[in-house]
């Protein structure tokens, strides 16, 4: 494997369950995890659906793979920006949204917030600082 | 860091375009390819957008796509530059990294 | 430079995977390298050596495949992908127990690391997608 460390950004604009791109995405997402690279997820416009919470799929057969955004965390995925405009053109709140969390081992395994709520204009800063982005 | 942003809907059907606009930053690269080429046209109802997003980024259109669409080159706006798929690799060799606005 | 390709969609139902063709073949004639083309969710379909488009219609995958032919190109389909779709190769068709392939022999089935590693190796990552 390459020593070579990038900015890896997936960008996340589509909702889950009407297309497959969401779930596809977080896939590569956990393998990419096993790659060592910085990697950052931005949530905006239909995207920031995919994180909202009390998700049940039951009645519409599918997988429900809302559970495994909560273990990114555990992939030292840690970085999960959220666009604030996209939230409100869609009437959310971060409290619509699942609370994810890393646990930090340089600060007796505290429990931090893994979700930044970025303004459009901090967003762009995330995208322009990306080495690669990838689009589902 | 210079991105090319790559964006393939038609601004009627879907908002990529716009989405892509709010968040480039100043001398970014914009290419329409596939139906993002009707973006590119004269006399639409978003030819001011384009117009106003021309003073901060470079606009650049897929000529193959826009020819298959049965749109010369006289109906693109102007300061948008016509590129085949030779000058999209250029524009990909470039910038630092290709952004899709899918 | 080092240029790697992510397809996300079938041929045909979408201009994806002729804009990707069209984009590497031009970057081979400029002389860049194509470390490797990547197909993920429906783009698995272009991997399907079955393909019957009528006669006055290109062919995607023989395009594809010619194109790998002549440049040595590296085509991978996303395993995981191609198992939801049914896209099978000699050693799915083992593992799973199925009674037929299907996939070209020019590509060939792999995981999604392939993928994060040809984004790690290339210089740019160029997706075509919907």
């Amino acid at each position: 494997m390459s020593e070579t460390i990038k900015q890896f950004l997936y960008l996340n604009r589509k909702a889950p369950y009407g297309t497959i791109y969401a779930w596809e995405s977080l896939e590569v997402v956990l393998i990419g995890a096993a790659f060592d690279q910085d990697v950052s997820l931005a949530f905006m416009d239909d995207g920031v659906y995919q994180l909202t919470k009390g998700q049940d799929t039951a009645g519409v057969g599918m997988k429900n793979f809302s559970a495994t955004y909560a273990a990114l965390g555990d992939y030292e995925v840690k970085k999960i920006y959220v666009e604030k405009e996209s939230l409100a053109e869609r009437g959310l709140s971060l409290d619509d949204l699942q609370h994810l969390v890393w646990e930090d081992e340089d600060d007796d395994w505290a429990e931090k917030d893994s979700i930044k709520l970025v303004s459009r204009e901090e967003m762009t800063a995330v995208m322009d600082g990306a080495d690669v982005v990838f689009s589902f | 860091m210079s991105t090319l942003h790559t964006v393939n809907k038609s601004p009627f059907e879907k908002s990529s375009l716009d989405a892509c606009l709010t968040h480039v930053s100043g001398g970014a690269n914009v290419l329409l390819l596939e139906d993002g080429v009707y973006a590119a046209t004269k006399g639409t109802a978003v030819e001011q957008r384009v117009k106003e997003a021309l003073d901060s980024v470079k606009l650049f259109v897929l000529g193959p796509d826009l020819l298959a669409r049965g749109l010369s080159e006289e109906r693109v706006i102007d300061g948008i530059n016509v590129v085949d798929y030779a000058g999209f690799v250029d524009l990909a060799a470039e910038n630092d990294k290709v952004q899709a606005w899918l | 430079m080092k240029f790697a390709i992510q397809i996300n969609e079938g041929p045909y139902q979408h201009q994806a995977s002729d804009s990707a063709y069209f984009f590497t073949k031009a970057a081979l004639e400029k002389g860049h390298e194509v470390f490797r083309v990547f197909f993920y969710h429906d783009g698995v379909n272009n991997a399907s050596r079955l393909t019957t488009p009528p006669q006055d219609d290109r062919n995607v995958v023989a395009r594809w495949a010619e194109l790998a032919e002549q440049h040595d190109l590296d085509m991978v389909v996303c395993v995981a992908a191609a198992q939801r779709r049914g896209m099978v190769d000699e050693g799915e068709m083992q593992r799973n127990g199925k009674d037929a392939t299907n996939i070209d022999p020019r590509f060939r089935i792999s995981g999604l690391g392939q993928l994060v590693e040809a984004a790690i190796q290339s210089d740019r990552l160029v997706v075509f997608g919907d």
